[in-house]
């Protein structure tokens, strides 16, 4: 068993709207992720996985509050922490965060080692500007970014290179974990493949030790992360190794899902897509039930009124749904006849 | 499947530059292109490869530099505000960002009783108006009741998607433009609106033109792909062609960065 990096038991976060309703956006999200593992969350807008993202960073800035549970990084615990503390000792060192537009995090009036030059001001003062100078461009060199970069103002960079650049900067304080909240999704499939090889080679040259990757591309997710988990309206609905998640999946939601991937591979064309027709429920007032009850094919009356916890199938593959594994591949194999039918 | 005798819409040396002198930047290069009717055609490139500006030409927004856009045999004529209107009862458009395709101070019964207007049913009753309003919102699974009193901004990124997609039902185009549809919306989405565009196409029979960036897509919806790179068109043909057995090398490198699922995907590329 690998040391563990990061562990989240029963995580609870909660928005409070004007009208103080409380909205549940992360419900009972319990994870763990080894050294040297990566972790991918699917799943579609709205459901919660960059709530995720900013609750394990401790980023609890009205209106996202915590509620419960515990977030332990490499056996420290974190949670609860006030955001003034979290950013001090927290960010940056044990755990490094790159949002979704995080070319736009870059200040267009400073060069990208005048930022470089903060962050260490910030969290290691005793760095002379030579030191840091000459770290910067060795750790560059390594992430295979031209050492010019640092000497350049960000609207001199290209989109990708910003994106890389950006990147680079984040892990400068070599964190324990790195959440990557779809760093490529702005990006044209060539420069999103350079972003894919950085954040993969950072594993490698032991600037992080382990990764969260959160995005809505399945096939992106397959080919980057070890573990895939899948959320649906805040809940974990499935969580497995990436293969096992994509090639053979438990809960109709992600069934649906993977049901939906395009990929340009032959074969493609023979398959239907599967859609997932209505929209996610509404976390101010989350049905009693299975929350994917109103959207699920194979929707029974107990599914309305009992609520299912995660069932383990085995070790760290588990999925919620009312049906027992073998009853649910029943029902799976069934359909695949008559639709061949 | 397309017939291939009848071409709907044809280029021929088109080319747009923008720009003079040193700022001289040519976005479309000498494209020759054609549409046949009712076939499903992709235009696929990276950003900055010209679709979006190949797209605009042809719908009549901005004028080419050189060359001629056929539209049924005949060179097409738009010169003026009237004749623009006329082509474009017969060529229509989604747009990659719903959010700036609508009116913002229209509320939804007026973009759709536009459409109504657009195919010449000003004098139509009004309870025949809204009977063929509720039909198009059916068609895309939303209820017209709950939309008449609202504004664009009041709907979500797919529903207003959604409603882009009634308004062409309404206005029954033979050609449609889509212009990456699917790229602002959650990939568990994108089959749902596919759906809804291939049903739409299969009923009115018109052709569709996805200009997209997404192969996988272009793959599973086109007869015909058209890969672009720098204004220029570099490889075209049947979808299993180009896509599976591609014969350019920029097309092959498209296609090996896109990330797979049966098949390895190599990283050492880059």
């Amino acid at each position: 068993m690998q040391n563990l990096m990061l562990e989240v038991k029963e995580l609870t976060t909660k928005y409070i709207t004007r009208y103080q309703e409380n909205v549940y956006a992360v419900d009972h999200v319990s994870l763990k992720v080894e050294e040297g593992k990566s972790l991918g969350i699917a799943g579609e807008s709205g459901c919660g996985k960059s709530t995720l993202a900013l609750s394990l960073m401790g980023y609890y800035f009205a209106p996202l509050h915590y509620t419960s549970g515990e977030i332990i990084i490499d056996g420290r615990n974190v949670s609860g922490m006030d955001p003034d503390d979290v950013r001090k000792s927290i960010l940056g060192t044990e755990i490094a965060y790159i949002p979704q537009a995080a070319m736009n995090a870059l200040n267009p009036t400073q060069k990208v080692i005048h930022f470089i030059e903060d962050v260490f001001q910030a969290h290691d003062p005793s760095k002379t500007k030579k030191e840091i100078h000459e770290f910067a461009k060795e750790a560059f060199e390594t992430l295979g970014l031209p050492a010019e970069v640092l000497q350049k103002y960000p609207v001199e960079l290209s989109g990708g290179m910003k994106q890389r650049t950006v990147i680079a900067v984040s892990v400068l304080l070599f964190p324990k974990v790195l959440i990557a909240d779809e760093p490529s999704s702005a990006l044209d499939v060539t420069s999103q493949k350079m972003v894919i090889k950085m954040l993969k080679g950072l594993m490698e040259n032991g600037f992080i030790k382990s990764m969260i990757f959160i995005t809505h591309e399945l096939p992106l997710l397959y080919n980057v992360t070890d573990d895939i988990m899948v959320m649906y309206a805040g809940q974990i609905v499935e969580k497995g190794a990436a293969k096992e998640t994509v090639f053979d999946p438990l809960h109709p939601y992600s069934k649906g899902l993977m049901g939906s991937i395009m990929v340009p591979e032959s074969g493609l064309r023979d398959t239907k897509l599967t859609a997932i027709p209505g929209v996610p429920p509404n976390l101010k007032n989350p049905p009693s039930g299975c929350r994917f009850a109103d959207r699920c094919k194979y929707v029974m009356p107990a599914c309305k009124v009992t609520s299912v916890g995660l069932r383990e199938i085995a070790l760290g593959r588990a999925y919620r749904c009312i049906l027992r594994e073998d009853e649910l591949r029943e029902v799976y194999s069934e359909e695949a006849y008559q639709n061949a039918r | 499947m397309p017939d291939e005798t009848k071409v709907c819409l044809r280029t021929s040396g088109l080319t747009k530059v923008f720009g003079v002198g040193s700022q001289k930047c040519v976005a479309v290069d000498h494209v020759d292109m054609e549409f046949y009717e009712g076939g499903v055609v992709s235009i696929v490139g990276e950003s900055g490869s010209g679709k979006t500006t190949l797209a605009k030409m042809l719908l009549g927004l901005i004028n080419p530099t050189e060359g001629d856009i056929y539209f049924e045999g005949k060179k097409r004529d738009i010169r003026t505000q009237r004749k623009k209107r006329e082509y474009w009862k017969n060529i229509q458009a989604i747009f990659q960002d719903p959010y700036s395709s609508y009116n913002t101070f229209n509320k939804i019964d007026a973009v759709l009783l536009d459409c109504i207007y657009m195919r010449g049913g000003r004098r139509l009753p009004r309870a025949k108006k809204i009977e063929m309003m509720a039909e198009a919102c059916s068609f895309v699974n939303l209820k017209f009741e709950e939309l008449t009193n609202k504004y664009p901004f009041e709907l979500s990124g797919g529903q207003m998607q959604r409603l882009m997609i009634a308004r062409i039902f309404l206005l029954k185009p033979k050609i449609l433009l889509a212009d990456e549809p699917t790229s602002m919306i959650d990939a568990c989405s994108r089959a749902t609106i596919l759906d809804m565009l291939m049903q739409l196409r299969n009923e009115i029979g018109m052709t569709v033109v996805f200009i997209t960036h997404d192969i996988g897509l272009a793959y599973y919806v086109s007869d015909i792909v058209y890969i672009m790179e720098h204004g220029k068109l570099v490889e075209s043909g049947c979808a299993d062609d180009v896509i599976l057995h591609p014969k350019e090398t920029y097309t092959r490198r498209l296609i090996s960065d896109v990330p797979k699922i049966h098949e390895v995907w190599d990283l050492s590329t880059v």
